[in-house]
């Protein structure tokens, strides 16, 4: 039987590793390629990269980080963030990279989950969605909104909608971000996690709001996740990947618990 | 030397990353004259088996694997390696190469998994092996391991004796292939952490 994931999510600029609180006031808090190593030693299903980077010039640190991770990790692992053309998958692919993650890119032109998917197999392509609830409108029948920019920038796109067009065309898999949960800690959004998995083929990875094991489990049952995205709760050392993996293996969930 | 086949079907780093990581040397290449001469050869892959298949039989590497595998070189096949050695597939409704007779079958999505969800296509993330028949390549694996699969579809072979071992997903699939100097895994042995690189190693130093 499918076990369900437990994925590390490192945010990295200029090749150090950090996380913000709703993607603001980010603090350095270590070497992406150790802290890589650590969470595959110690139980991580697979780690996400995501570059926040500002300027493009320095985008190059990435791949070198891409590539020292490839040769100490043997688990899959993802990277996105400043991903915006086929080239650029192509590059982070053949650092190591398992899978890369579009997000606004994806948004402003479609065609690039395609194109991705064709060149490398939709097992490679990671549709990424920032997702806000803005309640039911005639444009967004379900509710929740897409959103690009770090949340600041409201496309007017409906995310249930977004989802499955990215499944048709091509995304092998989605990685749900909640703004509203993003750094609170205070549990996911199940709703939407629920909505949207329940709605489309393709695994969705739940992210933001990851505070304790219980929100793990949540999320993987009501939520109907097929992985759970976690970040500070496991970055501040509070809690390991193990011990989340045990609470969830003992209250049902099927979890990796050999490595 | 292990060649490890490089025929634009994905990305074939890892798998070098891997082998190296565990102390043996490897070359990624197109040539079949160094496949033909290589100690032991790796087939692994990632993609479709219709482009798969025309850029074996473009290149000459379908007979060059074909002629290894007679040679009784050992050969490990990964993934989409490891579909393209059955007789035929039904994605782009491909023959194959036919080292091994079976089909090559899609998952269907109105299977439903244990807790009742519908079936997520692809089937991807860690999953257990049921080790059907002892083989040097699988010492070491406990029934507790897991391995990392990504695919849609899976080898169906016509004699159960090739079934080295067998997944669950929705139905119960061969997940692991073997017959002579082969040895094939449909999930990803390089991404699959201590017993994936266990078994690289393993297949590094068999002798069939």
């Amino acid at each position: 039987m499918l076990s369900k994931r437990i994925i590390p999510c490192l945010d990295v600029r200029e090749g150090k590793t950090t996380k913000g609180i709703k993607f603001k006031d980010n603090i350095d808090i270590g070497d992406p390629v150790e802290m890589a190593r650590f969470y595959y030693e110690t139980g991580a299903d697979e780690i996400v990269f995501y570059d926040i980077t500002a300027s493009s010039e320095k985008r190059d640190i990435m791949i070198d980080v891409v590539r020292r991770v490839a040769d100490s990790i043997f688990i899959p692992f993802s990277v996105g963030g400043g991903i915006r053309s086929v080239d650029d998958m192509r590059k982070a692919l053949l650092a190591g990279a398992e899978k890369v993650s579009v997000n606004s890119a994806a948004v402003k032109n479609p065609d690039i989950i395609s194109k991705g998917a064709e060149a490398f197999g939709s097992q490679c392509i990671v549709l990424g969605m920032d997702v806000k609830h803005v309640g039911v409108k005639d444009n967004i029948p379900s509710g929740y909104e897409i959103v690009i920019n770090g949340g600041r920038t409201y496309m007017g796109i409906d995310a249930l909608k977004w989802a499955i067009e990215g499944q048709e065309l091509g995304a092998g898999e989605i990685c749900l971000n909640s703004i509203d949960a993003d750094g609170t800690t205070s549990g996911y959004e199940l709703k939407l996690t629920s909505l949207i998995s329940g709605s489309v083929e393709i695994p969705v990875i739940a992210s933001g709001g990851a505070g304790t094991p219980e929100h793990l489990k949540d999320v993987l049952t009501k939520g109907k996740a097929d992985a759970a995205l976690i970040a500070s709760m496991i970055h501040y050392g509070n809690y390991t990947v193990g011990q989340i993996k045990s609470y969830l293996s003992s209250n049902g969930v099927k979890v990796r618990k050999s490595w | 030397m292990i060649a490890i086949i490089d025929y634009n079907a994905g990305n074939l780093t890892s798998v070098a990353r891997a082998v190296s990581h565990i102390g043996f040397q490897c070359l990624v290449t197109s040539d079949t004259g160094k496949i033909l001469k290589a100690d032991r050869i790796i087939f692994p892959g990632v993609g479709a088996a219709g482009s798969a298949m025309a850029s074996l039989k473009r290149t000459g590497l379908d007979s060059a694997i074909a002629d290894s595998f007679r040679m009784g070189t050992p050969i490990l096949g990964i993934c989409l390696g490891t579909q393209v050695i059955m007789g035929h597939s039904e994605e782009n409704d491909t023959p194959c190469l036919g080292i091994i007779n079976g089909l090559v079958r899609a998952f269907r999505s109105d299977k439903a998994t244990e807790n009742g969800n519908r079936l997520k296509i692809p089937h991807m993330g860690w999953n257990n092996v049921v080790i059907k028949k002892e083989h040097p390549v699988l010492s070491g694996i406990d029934r507790d391991d897991e391995f990392y699969f990504v695919h849609g579809f899976y080898p169906d072979p016509a004699n159960t004796e090739h079934v080295l071992g067998t997944t669950n997903y929705g139905i119960s699939f061969a997940s692991v292939v073997g017959f002579k100097n082969l040895f094939a895994t449909q999930f990803h042995l390089e991404k699959s952490g201590r017993p994936g690189l266990r078994m690289l190693e393993n297949f590094c130093k068999w002798k069939p």
